[in-house]
């Protein structure tokens, strides 16, 4: 995460403060520091030791226990480079089943990061039991302990006790399952062909955004129920296996139509993976294995800012509780510090460096106004936020931890002096003027309120993800799929993708697949079919 | 659970820097697999620019970002209506209006995580050495190699073959020298002490007569023992050597080329794989390898790789002045045991009788005793007009050395097999 200049710093200089506002030491009284000060600090230097690592991992145990932060037990990984870029590229999994596309971010992360374009990522923390933290061997010392409060400490915590991870992940058989799910992948690789298997992943990844249950929480992972299930869908077709009418159905196992009464799912690989007429067993299982991973990762769609915002806002505090009890010298917080300024930077949305909100940014800003208005509130935040004036920080953050996610967080806790330090402005972009985008509220009193559900919406899944239903299948001759898209505010699909996604949904329904894009009153406004 | 994990303090650290890191290549190699032919399009023209030299080199590549792209589903930016919250307002009041860019919403709130630098035109990676042989030898139709060994040109080496009791004072071995003169002194001096204990044991029985030559006795051995020389003759250990047999590494390669006006792009083509898989083999065999690039006409000139392969000339075709700057050259440079020299020759072989049999009594008398090594590749035109054997073919003909070995070649596909007629022929022999 490196970070070129912001070119539009000069023009609003005068205006502007020398520094980011977000870096300013907090002006805020420290809680009382009953601790003793030690004499020397942990260690001194860039070079780093396992020893030394081992007194600042219990330094910082000790202040986030102080702090009321409840984590999972962690293994810490030392890694090299190369291993870092190989996790990378796997989605940080150590375990992964093996496709293409893991490979296309390697090399192109290989390339960036040999020429020195883009450093690697500091940290990779995995939600497991134990919480596995990635330590690379090239950090420094500052940079080690970073990662540390960082992952080990604030994304761990996170996974831990936010409601989405509990209910939605399993963070003790994942890695079991990753093994299960690359055995399995290998397996069909050797018996049907990479070809066949490479064409189904492909085909699943597309729907991958798709796999998953939003609202329903999945069962537990387990391997050995897994393999159980797969033996009894065996068993179940060896059993009714009848020479006489295998010709008739030769290509799948469920050739019967759906119930009359259909309801409309959203899961669509699950649909695909129960009902398509088509797809051999070991097919329906690698539907399956796509659609249980893209469970797996579904919360930490949903909660970048507010798991990143919590992680940077852990490990900006525990390293200043280092700081304050005299356990690291000033070069620590300067090297420090210095990284974790390119991590929040958010270029302004005319800068060549503009990449969207920055997560880390806004999530950082959003738990450190909350501590700030339980510290120090003033009467605005009386007004806006009148249960966490003056209330224990430490609890507020905890429960801004546990019960939120992007969505909700945002809508709840953005405070106006949040909006006002980011200097967010809601734009419309609207059919009545193609050519302008129209400001429709900026960081003023009239505008808080609105500003806030705007940013809130953009965060919501739906915003980002056109929303496909599954609508019929397979009652007519044809045994087409239906599809529906319900439009939000007008909002076609993009030509380009619809085609190439749906030739993919062909593949693996076997039939036509058709998708109706509806509008809100249901009348059908286009119609795409493969 | 927080005070279980806390209690009793130990950091769980595990150091996996030693792991085997394979799992990235299993990726990798699925990813070069399903965009081979992009890929080896890219390492084509990469070939095409680079030297013969730095062909087994790996490098950096790009292949059209298009197809890379998983296909997801989005929506189309133009379309209906959208509110999105941007940071850094400067200027703006509720009511404003700002110009939209062109090119589509991009800028949105739906921007990519910093970081991600992949542009949808290219996409640009690094193959290692190894990907990039396997692709430029993939059209080549290799079998796989194996390990050839055929008659190799030998120099006597010197070898260093343990310690010598005689030799020229430079090569003594001092620590050798001294390890063996303790040993001498630890065993000489036992001999004498044991000897005068045995003495020192008569002594008490002795009667008083025998007693002093006894005592004499001890006396001399004892002067004996304390004064046993440091170093002695026998002592001398030299560092021994012994020649062995052991190959000439040097090797040189002269590539030899038509390029008269009917060598088209595809012929230089052909000629500068085969010229490079030539230089591939040499180089691992001898590990550095020096190229000569003669290009000929009616005349004969040495140049530089890019000349050799760029630069049209027009004429006709005599390939006996080739031969003798050829000559000229090994003479120059490449005289003596201690030189593998090789020639690759390639042409349309478009030249006069005359010149045909010229070369080819030439080449058997004069150069070929000096090479290991003489390959000719002859590529005939495409259409069938010219599809007799062209003159220098079948001048060469004639040539029954076991170091010399003509081939046509019509495509990439006739490339190897010079090879593993080159190599095979010299097993057998």
């Amino acid at each position: 995460m490196t970070r070129p200049k912001n070119p539009g710093v000069e023009a609003g200089a005068a205006r502007e403060r020398p520094w980011p506002k977000l870096l300013t030491r907090p002006s805020l009284p420290l809680p009382p520091a009953a601790q003793p000060r030690a004499a020397e600090p942990i260690a001194r230097g860039s070079e780093w030791s396992g020893e030394a690592l081992e007194r600042f991992d219990a330094a910082l145990a000790r202040h986030s226990r102080r702090l009321g932060l409840e984590v999972n037990p962690i293994q810490y990984e030392l890694i090299t480079a190369e291993q870092m870029i190989d996790l990378i590229s796997t989605v940080g999994m150590p375990v992964h089943y093996p496709h293409w596309a893991f490979g296309k971010h390697l090399v192109a992360h290989e390339r960036t990061y040999r020429k020195g374009q883009s450093g690697l990522a500091y940290e990779i923390v995995i939600n497991t039991n134990p919480s596995l933290v990635y330590l690379m061997e090239t950090n420094t010392l500052a940079l080690q302990v970073l990662v540390m409060a960082h992952a080990a400490y604030g994304h761990n915590a996170f996974f831990r006790n936010n409601y989405l991870f509990q209910q939605f992940t399993q963070a003790d058989s994942i890695l079991d399952y990753l093994k299960f799910a690359r055995d399995y992948v290998m397996q069909c690789e050797q018996s049907h062909g990479w070809r066949e298997v490479e064409k189904i992943l492909d085909c699943c990844h597309t729907l991958a955004p798709y796999g998953v249950d939003r609202y329903r929480k999945p069962g537990r992972l387990s391997v050995r129920r897994e393999r159980e299930r797969q033996a009894e869908r065996l068993r179940f077709a060896e059993r009714h296996y009848n020479p006489d009418h295998a010709h008739l159905n030769a290509r799948g196992d469920e050739g019967e139509p759906p119930a009359p009464a259909f309801e409309p799912q959203e899961n669509i690989l699950y649909f695909i993976e129960k009902h398509a007429p088509r797809l051999a067993p070991w097919q329906r299982e690698l539907v399956r294995i796509v659609r249980k991973v893209a469970q797996y990762f579904y919360p930490q769609r949903l909660t970048k800012v507010a798991n990143e915002g919590a992680a940077t806002f852990w490990h900006y505090t525990l390293l200043h509780e280092l700081y304050d009890a005299g356990e690291v010298d000033d070069g620590f917080m300067l090297e420090w510090l210095s990284n974790h300024t390119d991590v929040v930077a958010q270029p302004r949305f005319d800068s060549k460096a503009y990449r969207g909100i920055n997560p880390y940014a806004l999530g950082f800003a959003i738990y450190r106004d909350i501590r700030r208005m339980c510290e120090a509130p003033s009467d605005e935040d009386r007004e806006w936020f009148p249960e966490l004036a003056a209330g224990s920080w430490p609890e507020a953050i905890a429960f801004a931890m546990a019960n939120f996610k992007d969505e909700s967080l945002i809508e709840q806790y953005l405070s106006p002096k949040v909006m006002r330090d980011l200097r967010l402005f809601l734009l419309h972009d609207g059919p009545e003027d193609k050519t302008h985008y129209e400001v429709r509220a900026i960081h003023n009193e009239p505008g808080y309120l609105r500003l806030r559900q705007a940013l809130a919406a953009q965060y919501r899944a739906e915003t980002h993800v056109p929303q496909i239903e599954v609508a019929r299948a397979g009652d007519d001759s044809e045994r087409a799929l239906l599809l529906q898209h319900r439009l939000q505010h007008g909002r076609l699909l993009d030509g380009d993708g619809v085609d190439a996604v749906l030739a993919h949904v062909k593949e693996l329904w076997g039939f036509d697949v058709v998708l109706e894009e509806l509008d809100a009153a249901g009348s059908r406004l286009k119609v795409h079919r493969v | 659970m927080t005070d279980r994990v806390f209690a009793a303090h130990a950091m769980r650290i595990v150091d996996r820097r030693g792991d085997p890191s394979g799992r990235g290549a299993v990726n990798r190699e699925r990813f070069v697999r399903r965009f081979k032919d992009e890929i080896k399009r890219a390492a084509d023209d990469e070939f095409r620019r680079r030297s013969i030299t730095d062909v087994g080199k790996g490098g950096r590549i790009a292949i059209p970002g298009r197809g890379l792209q998983e296909p997801f589903l989005r929506h189309d930016e133009d379309s209906g209506s959208r509110d999105f919250v941007l940071p850094g307002n400067r200027e703006f009041l509720p009511g404003d209006t700002i110009p939209r860019p062109s090119g589509g919403g991009r800028g949105g709130p739906e921007g990519d995580e910093p970081g991600e630098g992949e542009s949808r035109d290219s996409f640009a990676f690094v193959l290692s050495r190894e990907e990039f042989l396997a692709l430029f030898f993939d059209d080549l139709e290799l079998p796989n190699l194996e390990r050839t060994h055929f008659a190799e040109i030998t120099l006597e080496r010197m070898r260093r073959a343990g310690y010598a009791r005689a030799g020229v004072a430079h090569s003594l071995a001092p620590a050798m020298t001294v390890r063996m003169s303790i040993a001498r002194r630890i065993a000489l001096r036992g001999a004498l002490a044991e000897r005068i204990e045995e003495l020192e044991r008569a002594l008490e029985t002795a009667d008083p007569a025998a007693r002093a030559a006894i005592d004499s006795e001890i006396e001399r051995l004892r002067r004996r023992r304390d004064g046993l020389p440091f170093l002695e003759d026998v002592d001398r250990r030299y560092r021994a050597h012994t020649p062995t047999p052991a190959p000439a590494t040097r090797a040189a390669m002269l590539c030899l080329m038509d390029v008269s006006g009917s060598m088209d792009e595809r012929k230089k083509d052909l000629a500068k794989r085969f010229f490079t898989l030539l230089y591939l083999f040499l180089e691992r065999k001898y590990g550095q390898v020096e190229v000569v690039f003669i290009r000929h006409t009616e005349t004969a000139e040495e140049v530089d790789e890019r000349t050799f392969f760029n630069d049209t000339r027009s004429g006709g075709t005599l390939v006996y002045p080739a031969l003798e700057l050829a000559h000229k050259v090994i003479e120059a440079h490449y005289a003596g045991d201690s030189w593998n020299v090789y020639v690759a020759q390639a042409s349309d072989g478009d030249c006069g009788a005359d010149d045909g049999a010229r070369s080819a009594t030439y080449l058997d008398q004069r150069l070929l005793p000096r090479l290991r090594y003489f390959a000719y590749v002859d590529i005939p035109h495409v259409n069938g007009l010219f599809n007799r054997p062209s003159d220098l073919w079948r001048s060469y003909g004639a040539i029954a050395s076991a170091a010399f070995a003509r081939r046509q070649v019509h495509g990439r596909g006739d490339i190897w097999p010079v090879f593993r007629e080159l190599f095979a022929r010299r097993q057998a022999a």
